[in-house]
């Protein structure tokens, strides 16, 4: 079976920076896919990388047969990757439906002011019903800045999703949210998955992950060190050395 | 000042966060004289919020912090560095284009006394004989590791009864750790009580004394550093799964 999102022994390094080392991370289609490790393992650049907003040094991105190895963000969008960044990336001094409303012009080919009309009537109604979707529809009419820092990761879900995207990389849409919100997330996520939605996940909080995951893949060092259900990769002890550590009289015995 | 051993510096109930949330919720926890106390936790539990509410960067909202004995809450930054405590953050602090002697003097910017400041300087070049060998050196011209150095060194110039050190290993490869750490294990031998945050929970906690695990803004295991790196529930802690979270 083909891969759906394939990292094939992608390298980058940052000047003297080894930020992945032959890295390959594969994404199988309909799963619901996470992708952890410690602070500065990776995972950020590699979600760069499989989305054109970094070039690698060497290896390639697959998108099922098609390599898309460095092609531009725009283009990877089109192909049917969708990402979300950790900092949220939206237009605050625009309203939440008029955000969407931009995230609607994609693929219409010609770009127009967005605002002038703010939408046709179908955009509009696509728009408001994603919102519905994702739980803010309340708010379409607030300026974004106006959204707590929950919401403003389902915003920028939302707009991801308008796309109507193969896959979507989640960059640590947990973070800094709250727990009932989190709830709320990981049911959309579920939800979409289950009609046909792939999703690649990096995010720290382990609950998260292992309970939405089927497949976790955990970097360290910019290396892949162990890829399994969450189960096995809970008690392998790899991956406990990537997250505790390796203590320094340790290092003599081979450890790094 | 408290007998080694004794609480140097002690935190109860403390609440503390930025914006609308908590990201303490009620911590509590102490420091003893004359130890290393290494905090630990994944990401996100809140051991850098706690580290800046000690050291006055963030107000708490409730609790306590007493170091030997006097309250800390309210104090300005400069007020805390007065009673003693001395925080080194996680990024680098250096004025790049500074040289190293330059970093270190202006580690003394708040004290008046010349004379003063000379013996200090002098004790740090016998403390830190590598530091002092850089000294022409501009701060950003040296490796990451080196710099950590010159950052403790700069610290030294406020004779702290308290160094706290945010992730002195951060970037650093094994063997470099190595110095760093054992620069640390120095500075406690010259009778500084230490505090340090450590994202490399294994050689945080053998170097410490004592060891404190957060979690989700909360303490979930503390004893000594060797008690709770061998504890059976550390791994679940940092990979979720435990009955504790």
């Amino acid at each position: 079976m083909t891969a759906l999102l394939r990292a094939e022994g992608v390298t980058k390094a940052f000047g003297g920076v080894q930020a992945l080392q032959d890295c390959t991370v594969e994404v199988e289609q309909g799963t619901i896919a996470g992708l952890i490790g410690p602070n500065g393992s990776g995972k950020t650049t590699l979600f760069n990388i499989m989305t054109g907003y970094e070039r690698v040094d060497a290896g390639d991105v697959y998108l099922g047969h098609k390599k898309i190895t460095n092609q531009r963000p725009q283009r990877v969008f089109a192909l049917g990757i969708g990402r979300t960044f950790q900092l949220t990336r939206i237009f605050p001094r625009l309203t939440v439906l008029e955000n969407m409303l931009i995230a609607t012009q994609h693929g219409s080919g010609r770009a127009r002011n967005p605002l002038a009309r703010a939408g046709g009537r179908a955009e509009r109604r696509r728009a408001l019903g994603m919102l519905e979707f994702t739980g803010i529809a309340d708010h379409a009419g607030a300026l974004a800045d106006t959204l707590s820092y929950g919401q403003r990761k389902l915003l920028e879900l939302s707009y991801v999703l308008v796309a109507d995207p193969a896959i979507v990389l989640l960059d640590e849409p947990a973070g800094g949210v709250n727990p009932s919100l989190i709830q709320h997330l990981a049911g959309r996520i579920r939800e979409l998955n289950a009609a046909g939605t792939t999703f690649l996940i990096v995010e720290h909080n382990m609950d998260f992950v292992m309970g939405l995951c089927g497949h976790v893949t955990v970097l360290d060092y910019g290396t892949v060190v162990a890829a399994g259900p969450p189960g096995i990769i809970r008690s392998d002890p790899k991956v406990l050395d990537a997250y505790l550590g390796v203590a320094e009289e340790d290092d003599d015995a081979g450890a790094r | 000042m408290p007998a080694p051993g004794e609480p140097a510096l002690v935190v109860d109930g403390l609440v503390s966060g930025y914006g609308g949330g908590d990201v303490l919720h009620e911590v509590s926890m102490t420091v003893p004289e004359g130890g290393i106390t290494c905090v630990v936790g994944p990401n996100g539990a809140g051991k850098s919020t706690l580290l800046a509410t000690i050291s006055g960067l963030l107000r708490p909202r409730r609790g306590s912090i007493a170091f030997r004995g006097e309250s800390l809450v309210g104090k300005s930054p400069r007020q805390i560095l007065d009673a003693g405590l001395v925080h080194v953050p996680q990024n680098h602090s250096l004025f790049r284009d500074m040289t190293v002697r330059e970093n270190i003097e202006l580690g003394g910017y708040t004290v008046r006394d010349r004379a003063l400041i000379a013996r200090r300087l002098a004790d740090i070049e016998q403390a830190f004989p590598q530091v002092t060998s850089w000294s022409r050196k501009k701060a950003g011209a040296l490796s990451g590791g080196e710099q950590r150095l010159v950052e403790f060194a700069r610290c030294m110039m406020l004779d702290p009864a308290l160094v706290i050190l945010d992730e002195p290993s951060m970037g650093l490869s094994p063997k470099v750790l190595r110095s760093v750490f054992d620069a640390v294990r120095m500075m406690s031998a010259r009778g500084k009580t230490i505090l340090l945050v450590e994202q490399n929970a294994r050689a945080g906690l053998r170097l410490s004394t004592h060891g404190v695990v957060m979690e989700n803004g909360r303490v979930r295991l503390a004893g000594t550093g060797e008690q709770v790196l061998g504890h059976p529930e550390i791994g679940a802690l940092y990979l979720g799964g435990s009955p504790a979270t």
